[in-house]
């Protein structure tokens, strides 16, 4: 499984870290950095979650 | 249970059949909506649709076209029979169904005396948005904003991106005052006047001048300026109202279901057997804030509301009882450049304490108190620390520890 975000459509609003901080984090610098692009798979499920709840629809899972 | 009808096609009612269908319910499920358009998200509305860079085709969400379902787009339900089992639809039509989910959403509040008004708009659809997008297009050079809340201050940005003149009026004295209290509300009146926007705050609305009156609703009447409370005249082209909304609740007069200022719903989101509400329509009592009776009108609520909705409905469908539905609200609002995010359940007069950042760069992260506990975190551009802090909000932080970890 690989986490892509499009980073022209997110907006920082951190959604996803409140949702997985193993893999999504958003520094104080503003910006998104994914901590893990190929995480394990026992995070699928809260993945998939940020992936429905990113306001931006930014999220997609790969695999 | 076999048939399923979701009512109101749109966040809430969307999540709900999703999180129906991915429940194993696999009987016959309805989505009854009163918009034409496939199910499209609200938010861009007042910021990328308004601005002009997003299209109605790019913020249809993403259910309209994964979840299996009969759609019934473009009817309203005018009546519910709980006896029956029967949901009445405009056309005449009924509906059988053995669950059912109410996700209808708020209409916008409309100030009395501009009905008649072709350029006077409020915002809430897709055909709202278009509508004042034409008059823009047609040369409207001046925006007047009734009513300083979230999407009050997000059209007075966006329309200055256009490059319009922009008053905001607001009768409280700062914007956002009853959600975020007054002196957070004045840094966001801060912002709107460095932006170039003229804003009249502490004074109301008494009357609209128009011309072409006595015609019909919206047709060739145009209102041409805004008498203040003070007597001034604000002379616009355009006003767009911003007051609040009201839950969708009049068709559901004497069907047996309790409204007061929405369907009210016991802790689970159940309405009454078989019935389940979510979303901006839905008021329940929050085991987070002791059972207090809420409604919650912001975009993650709806998809959260309408998720445990369904799952309660399946629940039920197998004798099970429900879980309780607890929830710290969320809510995001972009303006300009800045974004606000705000998580939890403030009232205007708690406390404030600044936490980080500072009000002059724009940039901060201020904690809410009352009676000793922490009630909510707002941040303008650190969304990080918002999210950081609702998890601790769930739990319940004392003020003073919150503030000593935060070294203010
Ligand atoms: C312009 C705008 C900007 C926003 N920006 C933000 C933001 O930045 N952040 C945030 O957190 N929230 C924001 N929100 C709020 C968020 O969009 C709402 O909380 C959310 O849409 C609520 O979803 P809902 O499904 O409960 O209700 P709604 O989206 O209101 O949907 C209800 C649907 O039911 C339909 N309906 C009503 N009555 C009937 C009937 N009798 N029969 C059939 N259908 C019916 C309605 O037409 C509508 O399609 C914004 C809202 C607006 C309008
Ligand atoms: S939820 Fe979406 S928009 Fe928000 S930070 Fe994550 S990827 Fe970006």
């Amino acid at each position: 499984m690989r986490v892509v975000v499009d980073f022209d459509l997110c907006e920082s609003n951190a959604v996803c870290m409140g949702i997985a901080p193993e893999v999504f984090e958003v520094r104080d610098d503003d910006f998104l950095y994914v901590l893990q692009e190929e995480p394990d798979e026992s995070l699928r499920p809260k993945i998939e979650e940020a992936v429905a709840r990113c306001p931006k629809q930014a999220i997609s899972i790969e695999g | 249970m076999e048939r399923i009808v979701v009512v109101g096609a749109s966040l809430a009612g969307l999540h709900a059949a999703e999180a129906l269908r991915a429940g194993g319910f696999d009987g016959s499920l309805t989505i009854v909506g009163d918009e034409r358009p496939l199910p499209y998200d609200r938010p861009p509305l007042s910021k990328q649709v308004l601005a002009g860079t997003q299209q109605l085709a790019e913020i249809v969400l993403r259910q309209s076209s994964t979840i299996d379902v009969n759609w019934e787009r473009g009817v309203a339900a005018t009546g519910l029979d709980l006896s029956n089992r029967e949901l009445q639809l405009a056309d005449s039509r009924s509906l059988g169904f053995d669950g059912i989910v109410i996700a209808v959403g708020a209409a916008p509040r409309r100030l009395p005396g501009t009905e008649t008004y072709a350029n006077v708009c409020e915002l809430r659809t897709d055909e709202d948005v278009r509508r004042l997008r034409a008059l823009v297009e047609a040369g409207a050079r001046h925006v007047t904003v009734v009513g300083a809340g979230f999407i009050g201050c997000e059209v007075a940005a966006t329309c200055r991106g256009l490059g319009l003149d922009v008053t905001i009026v607001e009768p409280l004295p700062a914007p956002l005052a009853r959600v975020l209290g007054t002196e957070v509300g004045h840094v966001v009146a801060g912002l709107h006047v460095e932006h170039g926007v003229e804003v009249r705050l502490g004074i109301g609305v008494s009357s609209f001048e128009g011309e072409g009156e006595g015609e019909g609703e919206g047709e060739g009447s145009r209102c041409t300026g805004v008498r203040l409370s003070d007597g001034s005249l604000v002379e616009t082209d355009v006003v767009v109202v911003g007051i609040g909304v009201i839950p969708n609740t009049g068709w559901l007069e004497g069907s047996g279901l309790t409204l007061d200022d929405g369907v009210v719903c016991d802790e689970t989101t159940l309405a009454a057997p078989g019935v389940v509400a979510a979303g901006d329509v839905a008021r329940w009592p929050n085991p987070t804030y002791g059972g207090e009776l809420m409604r919650v009108e912001h975009w993650e609520h709806a998809i959260n509301m309408g998720t445990h909705a369904a799952r309660r409905l399946l629940a039920e469908a197998r004798g099970e009882p429900g879980e309780p539905f607890a929830a710290v609200p969320w809510f995001w609002s972009d303006q300009y450049d800045r974004k606000l995010q705000l998580a939890g359940r403030v009232r205007p007069d708690d406390e404030v304490a600044l936490v980080a950042g500072s009000y002059a760069e724009r940039r901060f992260c201020v904690l809410y108190g009352r009676e000793g506990r922490v009630t909510g975190v707002l941040a303008m551009n650190m969304p990080a620390k918002v999210v950081r802090y609702r998890r601790a909000l769930a739990d319940g932080v004392a003020w003073a520890d919150a503030l000593a970890d935060a070294g203010a």
